[in-house]
Parts: structure tokens; C-alpha cells; sequence
């Protein structure tokens, strides 16, 4: 009997994408910024982001197999996770920090909430805010062997100035993944090419957040300053691949751009009137636990509804 | 053990209806104060000498005051041992009354003091009221000092102020700060329940420790369960307004709904009594 015979339940017709064709797709995207990574901060980040994937893939298999759930560590997302929250440590962190925060982000953030696909929160970033907050000096540590001295984004804060070029290649501290503006772009092209992700998100982001700098940074329109600001930090690590996330993003078109203007405002307010010279993880959990919010007023109206008020 | 005897008293208030674990009351010093083991002795024990003395006050005053003002005349009560006990740290032990701080006076609206009254204290004799008193804040004292004492070890690696975690250990310090306390909190209740419900598979008898509603309005806690407070003036209120806005079926069908609750509670009630006897 050919195959057009037979009798099933619907969905009739598939896609061939699935879950780790897509995690698979974040991870070789990451790949660019982490290799740089390597390269501008030696074998210490090897070594930290090996550690730490390896912990959140690790928590994830045990924990499924002590709760006699279904193994899910295939679907990458763990790796993703792992990954994410390597690129977002200092390189000179010592190791037991990505031990603890792949704990963190898999089992608490992750697993106790339902597993993929249920949790609130960015399970990476959910994990560098707890280790930020429970280990302020080694988190905000960016002396190695490489650079010593204050970030980019610090010394911009205290006025100071910077060198833009060496900002968008990466040869700057910071934290592993964060500091090439060019590897982390050329990954997130590879994405959209893809159509992993689109421009909704990180483009409404990025632009709200230019113009919040624009009005509020004190330099008006200064485009040294805004480029900048643009490639310090963790900004463009953030538009492309944690706003982006599929579990914490709103699914409503018009909830992803009102989305991306949260992101930037809140980057904004936190960069320019905050203590801390980054604000781009906290701005997107508090993004994060706005989205069921910004989904329930952004639901689009079934057709043949509303129209004319009762 | 009997009801209402001392030492059941005394268990009911420990495990089986610990007062943080179970009923899920006075969370908020139990969140805000329990930075350290020290502190949260010290806020449990002033809660209970606190609670000890004004369930066993209301207890004797209980025929005195008037029901529809009942509430105010606990809240008097209760804010004057407060005041006293207060006074009292402020002047002996003034390490504590700085770091409890505002939550000493803030012991005079806590939950779990108005909520003994309500539900134990103002239907009972003195001396059970008395160690209803002991037990309930003996339970509240143990509850928060094991999550100060699991908060102190994890954020400062120490108990009681003695090291007790190796010199090379970085303390985790979002254990001492405030979600280090839902955290400790959620994580040591979902152990209880682990037990409990491990335990019962086994087939133990585990209605020593139990969580929820067991139906049980003598000894329940809860003041937001709404059959508690169906006194019968209201009751008769409610059926006058059905009356007027309704026709006579609802009304009979109310009556048929209230009826079988009843029956429910009195089955309850009777199966437990049979399972003390034994």
C-alpha cells in the first residue's frame, strides 16, 4: 500500500525542523564567539566552557534519570545553555563558578519548572545573575592574563575613553563570548540566514536603545559613543541569542517588537542611571518575566471579531 | 494521645501542624529574619513566649468578650505582650532587638499568633490553650532556625557563628540575602512532603504530618477558609438575601449542599476518634 493510503490522526503534514536541528544551529553559531573567545583569553576559557556545558548536560541526564524521566540531554538545549552561560563568565573565573552555575541554571531554573519549554526564565542568564549576585568580586573580575584593568563599559562610565576598533574585533576584557562584535554578528547572520531567528527582536532592541543613549547618555547624538556602547558589553550577545530564546520570548508579532522596547529601555536605564556599568542580563530577565504580560495585550483579534462595539 | 492533652498539643504544633511548613503561616519574618541561626531563634522564641502568654489571656477572657468584637480585643492583647516583650530585649538581650529590628512590633499582626487565637484560644480551656501556645511556637522556632541555620552554613559557612566549612570555601552570600530565603524555604518543604509521600507508599501512617485542609475546623489554622466563619446569624443573613433575589429551588439546594458537608466533617471527625482510641 503506498504511503498516500494510509489512515492517520493529524498533523498530516510535517516539518523537518525540530528541536536540536534548531539547538544544533545555536550551537555552531556560537561557535565563532567562542573561538574567539579561546583565542583572545587562552586555554582558561577552553577549559571554562568545556567544564560548564559539561555541567549542564551532566545535571540535566541525572537529574531525568533519578525522576525516571525521559533522557532529553539529545536535544542540545542543555548545550546551549551551557554554552551561553560559559560565554557570559569572566575567563578568569575559577572553575568550580561554571560547575555551580550549570547546577543552577538546569536544575532550578530549568528542570524544577517542568523542563525545555516550560521554564519563565532564560536558564543561562537566570544562572549569571545568581552567581553575579552570589559572587560579586570573582563575576566582576575581568583582570587576566591577557588585560588587566577596567572594561570598556567601566571605563566609558567614568568618562574615560575607548577604542572602538578594538571593541568591534574583541581585543578588549570582558567576559568570554561577549567581547567581538564581529563574531557574535557573523553568528547571528548565520541564524537569520537560517531562519532560527529574526530581526524583530534584536532590531527593536538595539534601535530603542540608541535612541534611549541618543536622549539620555549625555554625549546627544554622538556616534562614537553609541557604537560604543553598542559593541561594550554583553549587548549584541544578548539581542541575537538570549532575547531570541524560544521558551522566554513573547510568540505574539507585535509582543516580540514591544518586547525588543522593553529590552532597550530597560539596558538603557540600567547602563546609563544604574551602579553597574551592565544591565543587559538583568534587563532581559525582567523582559523575561513580563512576557506572559505583553502576550495577553498583544493576542491578535480572530478573524471576524471586534469590528463594529456592540 | 488524646485531644487537647498537653503533649498532643505540644506534637500538633512541632510536626504535625508546624506552623511554617505545613500551614504556611507568618511568612514574613520567617523569610526576612532568618539571615542566621541566631537570629532566628531568637525571633522564634520571642514569637513564642509572645503567643504562649496571649492564647493562654484570651483563653480566660474568652467568655468575656463580646464576638463581634473579638478581633480588635485579641489584636489589644496580643500588642500588649508585645510591648512588653519589646521592652524587655531592648533592654537584655540588645544584640537581637537590633538585628530583629522592625519585625518585633510587626510579631503583633503575625498570622500565626491571630490565627491560634481565632482558631484555637478562644474555644478552649487555659492550659491547653496555654501549650497550644508552647507547641505551635516551639514549631515555629525550630522551622526558622533550621532555615537560618541552612542559610548561615551555605551564605556565610558558619552555624551559629562557628566555621564550620573548610577555610578554602567562597561563600555563596545570595543565601543571606533575600532570595536566598525562598530558595531554603521551598527547598525544605519539598523535602517534608518527599518524606511524607515516600512514607505513605510504604503504607506508614503519616496523618502525624500532614499539609492542606483536614477538614478538621477545631484545630484548622487557615482563617482564609470560608467555612470556618459560617457562624449561624450569618447563615441565616445569606438564606433571607437568597430569599428575596432567588427562587425557593436554589435555596433548597443550598441547604442539600450544606447538609452533605456536614455529614462529611462529622465522618472525618469520627474516624480520627476511632483511630485515638486505638
Amino acid at each position: 500500500m503506498s504511503d498516500l493510503m494510509k489512515v492517520s490522526s493529524n498533523p498530516h503534514i510535517r516539518s523537518k525542523v525540530t528541536t536540536s536541528n534548531i539547538m544544533l544551529a545555536v550551537v555552531i553559531a556560537l561557535l565563532p564567539a567562542a573561538g574567539f573567545g579561546i583565542y583572545n583569553f587562552g586555554l582558561g576559557a577552553l577549559v571554562l566552557i568545556l567544564v560548564t556545558v559539561a555541567s549542564t548536560v551532566l545535571t540535566e541526564y541525572i537529574y531525568e534519570k533519578a525522576m525516571h524521566k525521559k533522557i532529553t540531554i539529545g536535544d542540545y538545549s542543555a548545550v546551549v545553555t551551557g554554552l551561553l552561560l560559559a560565554l557570559n563568565l569572566p575567563p578568569a573565573a575559577p572553575w568550580w563558578i561554571g560547575v555551580i552555575g550549570g547546577i543552577f541554571a538546569i536544575l532550578v531554573v530549568k528542570m524544577l519548572f517542568g523542563g525545555l519549554g516550560q521554564n519563565f526564565m532564560n536558564p543561562a542568564l537566570g544562572a549569571r545573575c545568581f552567581l553575579l549576585i552570589s559572587y560579586t568580586s570573582i563575576m566582576c573580575n575581568f583582570d587576566c592574563d591577557a588585560y588587566t584593568g577596567a572594561t570598556p563599559l567601566a571605563s566609558l562610565k567614568t568618562g574615560g575613553s575607548v577604542n572602538i576598533l578594538d571593541m568591534v574585533i574583541g581585543k578588549t576584557g570582558g567576559t568570554i563570548g561577549e567581547t567581538s562584535m564581529i563574531a557574535i554578528v557573523i553568528g547571528a547572520c548565520l541564524l537569520i540566514l537560517l531562519g532560527v531567528i529574526d530581526l524583530r527582536i534584536p532590531g527593536s532592541y538595539i534601535v530603542t536603545f540608541v535612541v534611549f543613549i541618543s536622549l539620555f547618555g549625555d554625549h546627544g547624538f554622538d556616534p562614537a559613543f553609541i557604537s560604543a556602547h553598542l559593541a561594550g558589553g554583553g549587548l549584541m550577545l544578548g539581542a541575537f541569542f538570549m532575547a531570541t530564546d524560544y521558551v522566554t520570548r513573547p510568540v505574539t508579532k507585535n509582543g516580540q517588537y514591544l518586547y525588543g522596547v522593553i529590552l532597550g529601555l530597560l539596558t538603557g536605564i540600567f547602563r546609563i542611571f544604574g551602579p553597574s556599568a551592565e544591565g543587559v542580563s538583568y534587563a532581559i530577565i525582567l523582559g523575561n518575566l513580563l512576557v506572559p504580560l505583553i502576550e495577553k495585550v498583544t493576542m491578535p483579534k480572530i478573524f471576524g471579531k471586534g469590528g463594529e462595539k456592540a | 494521645m488524646k485531644q487537647n492533652s498537653i503533649s498532643e498539643r505540644l506534637v500538633n504544633g512541632l510536626i504535625k501542624e508546624n506552623p511554617t511548613f505545613v500551614l504556611m503561616l507568618g511568612m514574613c519574618p520567617t523569610l526576612a529574619v532568618t539571615t542566621s541561626a541566631v537570629n532566628g531563634l531568637g525571633m522564634g522564641l520571642t514569637t513564642m513566649v509572645v503567643l504562649a502568654l496571649s492564647n493562654m489571656f484570651i483563653s480566660l477572657l474568652r467568655t468575656i468578650i463580646p464576638d463581634k468584637v473579638r478581633i480588635p480585643a485579641f489584636i489589644v492583647i496580643i500588642a500588649s505582650f508585645v510591648t512588653v516583650v519589646e521592652l524587655l530585649l531592648k533592654a537584655y538581650i540588645p544584640f537581637l532587638y537590633d538585628a530583629l529590628g522592625l519585625y518585633i512590633p510587626l510579631i503583633v499582626v503575625n498570622c500565626i499568633i491571630l490565627g491560634r487565637a481565632e482558631a484555637y484560644a478562644s474555644k478552649n480551656g487555659v492550659l491547653s490553650s496555654l501549650f497550644d501556645g508552647i507547641g505551635m511556637g516551639l514549631g515555629f522556632t525550630a522551622a526558622l532556625t533550621i532555615i537560618g541555620a541552612v542559610r548561615e552554613l551555605l551564605g556565610a559557612g558558619e552555624i551559629f557563628g562557628f566555621g564550620i566549612m573548610p577555610e578554602s570555601y567562597v561563600p555563596c552570600s545570595i543565601f543571606v540575602l533575600a532570595p536566598g530565603a525562598f530558595f531554603v524555604l521551598a527547598a525544605l518543604t519539598a523535602i517534608q512532603n518527599k518524606i511524607k509521600i515516600a512514607g505513605e507508599k510504604k503504607g506508614k501512617d503519616m496523618s502525624k504530618i500532614q499539609s492542606g485542609c483536614n477538614s478538621d475546623c477545631m484545630n484548622c489554622g487557615e482563617s482564609g477558609c470560608n467555612r470556618r466563619f459560617f457562624d449561624e446569624s450569618a447563615n441565616e443573613e445569606i438564606k433571607e438575601e437568597t430569599k428575596e433575589n432567588k427562587t425557593e429551588g436554589t435555596i433548597d439546594d443550598l441547604e442539600i449542599i450544606e447538609i452533605t458537608d456536614d455529614d462529611a466533617d462529622e465522618e472525618v471527625v469520627e474516624g480520627k476518634e476511632e483511630k485515638n482510641n486505638d
